[in-house]
């Protein structure tokens, strides 16, 4: 900020913006709140702000009646698990698209990212019909696999721009000194391309952890995660909603968290590199 | 450099990767346009026959097929225009000097966070209640009639909360790409005393043309694919998109045939759409 700007304008775009920032997040902040009324507060006009009663209950009714950590547990293993399989099959991909590019490469990217536009409807009833009769349905397993197949362009795309930055020359100094391929790959790539990893893995756990297309239509719950748990309140248990706010606000929390850490990430990641 | 020996070895590596795409993409595409030339029934199996294109016929001359395709677009294009008007305003405003930003940053980004199910069930119980929502009550206070949103404007109501949680990523989106904009242009122009409007339009708008662009691809993708909002929301009725009717039609009225019909359609709607973004975006990212 070199630019000189008057105390006057400073003051007033401070105020706007953070007027609209708080504006924007009021629904979380709400949510959270809410979570820590009684039902009969949250329900109540006008609505309470601040002064009432805060109580916990919620969260152990919560935990109690819906056995909340299996669905925090099965959020968890699908997003982690989807995308470290993802990451398996795209590093080489990435790696070798980015230090050894063919004719075809732009344009096998390019296709990549086309598929991301099939809209997952024109897939559903088969994919359902399939894991009907493989008795894949309301199972982890079969869920990571679709989780995986869908993110894996996005992480191939965001690695290769991520390792497009590592400077072939480094490489092929490694190369004139004799390193074996192996060693290559130890010693000189995988220092440089962890951040770039890490930073994929952060972000498409977010993805996953929120996707709530399959997620909703290919589990009931056994292997149910956070965001079926949460539409189980559309009706009528919606109607508690200081307990539909604690459920949200746990739901919520860590992925905000990691987003917050993430938002670099999430720029690059998903402009596919065209903003930084 | 590229040998035999690497190129053969960056094939190998990136074979696993295209070849589960491809059959991710092709398998259930193909069955889908399979299914969609069969009565095909859950309810009664063993008993598939083809019927040609039947089932588009059917689709094609139900009203709830068009009102779902209006619905599709118009979430599309209503989400589209408030978070990128929406963004750049924002964004244009975050660039300005404001003391704490990275806290106001951190406000604006969270909802993008929220997962889509606790966005829909927070915003229609909690602030579009009728009776006891924060809105109906600040409308009661200043003397308005409380509106019933998903009785009466439900895709609005799903517009609302849609583009609250996409208005977060264009403003992100825009507002690194115009704090990427060199100083050095900035001073300048302030110190020539361009007028704001000028500097927006000659100098800024360009610098965004980019990511404007990727955010309406993006965005597109997306949008085009909203389910959890509407099934959650239980507004599928009345503001049921394509995607929301594909999965009532099969998954609820166990109608294989039909469902996959109006799947090609959206599938067909997606590339064609799909078509012009790459165009728009090749033109874009090119330079």
């Amino acid at each position: 900020m070199a630019r000189a700007v008057s105390l006057r304008r400073r003051t007033i775009t401070t105020a706007a913006a953070w007027l609209i920032g708080f504006l924007i997040f009021f629904p979380i902040l709400w949510t959270v709140i809410t979570s820590f009324k009684t039902e009969l507060e949250a329900f109540s006009t006008p609505p309470k702000f601040l002064f009432f009663e805060w109580t916990t209950e919620n969260y152990g009714i919560v935990q109690e009646r819906s056995n909340y950590l299996r669905f925090v547990s099965n959020s968890l293993i699908l997003s982690i698990g989807s995308t470290l399989v993802a990451l398996l099959f795209a590093i080489p991909a990435a790696w070798a698209m980015a230090f050894a590019p063919a004719k075809r490469t732009k344009d096998l990217l390019m296709w990549m990212l086309s598929t991301k536009m099939m809209p997952p409807v024109g897939a559903l009833i088969p994919v359902y019909l399939i894991f009907r009769d493989l008795g894949l349905l309301d199972s982890r397993g079969g869920l990571i696999v679709v989780l995986f197949l869908l993110n894996l362009p996005i992480i191939v795309w965001m690695l290769y721009t991520y390792f497009k930055e590592i400077p072939g020359e480094i490489l092929e100094a490694a190369r004139m000194d004799g390193a074996s391929l192996w060693k290559e790959l130890v010693y000189v790539l995988a220092p440089m391309a962890v951040p770039g990893i890490a930073s994929t893995l952060l972000l498409n756990v977010i993805l996953a952890w929120n996707e709530a297309f399959w997620t909703l239509n290919l589990t009931t719950s056994a292997a149910a995660p956070l965001t079926a748990f949460i539409a189980s309140y559309s009706s009528p248990e919606g109607l508690f909603w200081a307990k539909l706010s604690a459920a949200s606000t746990m739901a919520i929390a860590p992925i905000l968290v990691l987003g917050w850490f993430a938002q670099k990430q999430l720029v690059r990641g998903l402009t596919f590199g065209a903003v930084k | 450099m590229a040998t035999q020996q690497t190129r053969l070895l960056g094939r190998l590596a990136v074979a696993p990767s295209v070849i589960v795409l491809f059959l991710w993409m092709i398998v259930p595409l193909a069955l889908t346009i399979y299914f969609s030339l069969l009565r095909y029934n859950l309810l009664d199996p063993g008993n598939e026959s083809f019927v040609g294109l039947l089932n588009y016929e059917y689709f094609l001359s139900d009203p709830t097929f068009f009102a779902a395709i209006g619905n599709s677009l118009k979430l599309v294009f209503a989400v589209l225009a408030i978070s990128v008007i929406g963004g750049i305003l924002l964004a244009l405003l975050l660039d300005q000097a404001i003391v704490g930003l990275n806290i106001v940053r951190l406000m604006v980004i969270a909802p993008f966070f929220v997962m889509p199910t606790v966005s829909a069930l927070v915003w229609k119980n909690m602030f579009m209640h009728p009776v006891s929502g924060l809105i109906a009550w600040l409308m009661k206070s200043v003397g308005l009639e409380p509106i019933d949103w998903f009785a009466q404007y439900p895709l609005t109501a799903v517009v609302i909360m849609v583009a609250w949680q996409w208005l977060p990523f264009a403003t992100l989106i825009l507002l690194t790409a115009i704090q990427s904009l060199d100083e050095e242009q900035k001073e300048a122009a302030e110190m020539d005393g361009t007028p704001p409007l000028s500097y927006f339009y000659y100098i800024v708008l360009p610098h965004l043309a980019r990511p404007i662009t990727v955010v309406i691809l993006i965005e597109t993708i997306f949008l085009l694919n909203v389910f959890a909002e509407i099934y959650v929301t239980g507004s599928g009725g009345p503001a049921g998109n394509l995607p929301y009717l594909v999965y009532f039609q099969g998954l609820l009225n166990f109608d294989v045939g039909g469902a996959s019909a109006g799947g090609i359609v959206a599938v067909v709607l997606a590339n064609i759409v799909a078509f012009f973004l790459i165009r728009m975006i090749g033109r874009n990212l090119e330079g």
